[in-house]
């Protein structure tokens, strides 16, 4: 039974269930659900370097289950890559990190994953050659651009883009444009919400401006709140477990013959 | 009806001042059928970490299994007891590992990390994270979840108007939920103690 004792697996996916979830699924049972930022990522090259930006929001389904989450992910100093599609698949993608990333990122996204891990990406970093800007769609072709938008939100901001762009912009106007193509996905596409999240990208320096942007405040909060009195909840039964505090081995002196 | 609906389930985590609060219906279903009102969802990994699993029943019990293997072979290398991110990490690792042919589990996870600071998480069924900092939400009464306690939370409660507030959020929930009820197992985690209690709710 070598096969069926798990010890702790070197990595690589497992098919082992896909059997079960077929003849679930012939049984007539519905598949979950996955998380997906509907999304709005872009990106831009200006005069000193590249300006990448993202919405915050993530849906399952119709529903938000998250109004405030990191879609531009670190992958070194001076590369930082924003990620639309299946949550998990952007994230897993992400974590699997190589120094020669977006050759990398064609390879597998088409021989290995073949579009089955939906995950379009922006990638723009800085380095010896200048800035870089490269998008790669889920079944692994990529593109080298000046400017870029990807995910639900991509004609909106794009259309941004097409009317503003210039060469030779500055950084705050790098900045100005990604935040307004980004703002445009926020208010017209329904799988784009929440704030501006802008990471600036130049030779030598790199700045993450999280949640640069909250063009959608919280205002329906009730002043007064709820306030349940205590013992407003019927009890059964209560088990109170105190935690003892872990005991820590220091080094002592070594025993005297 | 979706795999998610078989069983039933409803699971929340909340974070207070210093401390967290994670709680679950009792109800275990098959389809339409109540097999057992005292279903626990919630497990705990070590003294402050605590797993909630909704879904299907069978596959929450074995990722629990394989959770704590994983955590007890973890203690033995490092002699010391995970902290949540780096469990939240593997948990999403170990979902991930089967993309294609996924476990039925919506983790929720919710920890006391470094300094006590409480940690909360959850990861749809492939293993994508969503820290938050105020609530999470899974299962099948989620959509009424995310309502109640949308209005419900506040910040920095302290641990008992976070049992109550908890509480009466999930019973909300759950009551506009065919599939889950029947009581609910709250927990409630500071650095000194754990409270565990079960509530009454509607049977029905």
């Amino acid at each position: 039974m070598a096969g069926a004792m798990d010890l702790p697996p070197k990595g690589g996916f497992s098919y082992d269930y896909c059997r079960r979830n077929a003849m679930l699924a012939d049984k007539g049972l519905k598949m979950p659900g996955f998380l997906k930022t509907g999304t709005t990522i872009v990106g831009l090259v200006f005069q000193d370097g590249v300006v990448l930006g993202a919405d915050t929001r993530a849906t399952e389904g119709p529903i938000v289950a998250d109004k405030n989450c990191e879609k531009i992910h670190f992958m070194a100093p001076n590369i930082y890559c924003c990620g639309a599609g299946t949550a998990a698949d952007t994230e897993a993608i992400w974590s699997a990190r190589s120094f020669n990333f977006t050759v990398m990122q064609l390879v597998v996204n088409h021989e290995f994953y073949q579009g089955h891990v939906s995950a379009a990406l922006v990638l723009g970093g800085v380095d010896v050659t200048g800035p870089h800007l490269h998008t790669v769609y889920p079944h692994g072709s990529t593109d080298t651009l000046p400017f870029a938008t990807m995910g639900s939100g991509s004609l909106a901001a794009m259309s941004v883009f097409e009317s503003q762009y210039k060469e030779g912009l500055t950084r705050e106007e790098g900045i100005q444009l990604v935040a307004d193509a980004i703002r445009a996905g926020i208010f017209n596409d329904l799988g784009s919400g929440s704030n501006v999240d802008v990471c600036v990208i130049t030779k030598g320096k790199t700045e993450y401006l999280r949640n640069h942007q909250l063009p959608n405040p919280r205002t329906y909060v009730s002043s007064k709140g709820y306030s349940f009195t205590k013992g407003q909840t019927e009890v059964l039964y209560t088990k109170i477990t105190q935690l003892k505090p872990k005991v820590e081995v220091t080094e002592g002196d070594a025993m005297e013959e | 009806m979706s795999i998610f609906e078989y069983n039933g389930s409803a699971v929340v985590a909340m974070v207070g001042k210093n401390c967290f609060a994670i709680a679950c219906d009792r109800r275990l279903g098959v389809q339409l059928q109540t097999v057992a009102t005292d279903f626990r969802r919630v497990f705990k990994v070590h003294d402050k970490l605590y797993i909630g699993l909704s879904g299907l029943a069978t596959d929450a019990q074995t990722l629990y299994q394989k959770v704590v293997f994983r955590h007890k072979l973890y203690q033995l290398r490092e002699e010391r007891d995970m902290k949540p991110q780096t469990f939240a990490s593997l948990v999403s690792t170990l979902l991930y590992e089967k993309r294609f042919g996924p476990y039925f589990c919506q983790p929720v996870i919710a920890g006391l990390g470094d300094d006590d600071e409480p940690f909360i998480c959850t990861t749809d069924c492939l293993g994508a994270k969503e820290l938050a900092k105020d609530f999470v939400v899974s299962g099948t009464a989620s959509e009424s979840l995310y309502g109640a306690c949308e209005s419900m939370y506040k910040p920095n409660m302290e641990p008992e108007e976070l049992f109550e507030t908890i509480s009466q959020a999930l019973q909300a929930s759950v009551d506009r939920d065919c599939l889950s009820g029947w009581g609910g197992y709250v927990l409630v985690v500071t650095p000194t103690e754990v409270r565990e209690r079960v509530i009454k709710g509607r049977m029905d």
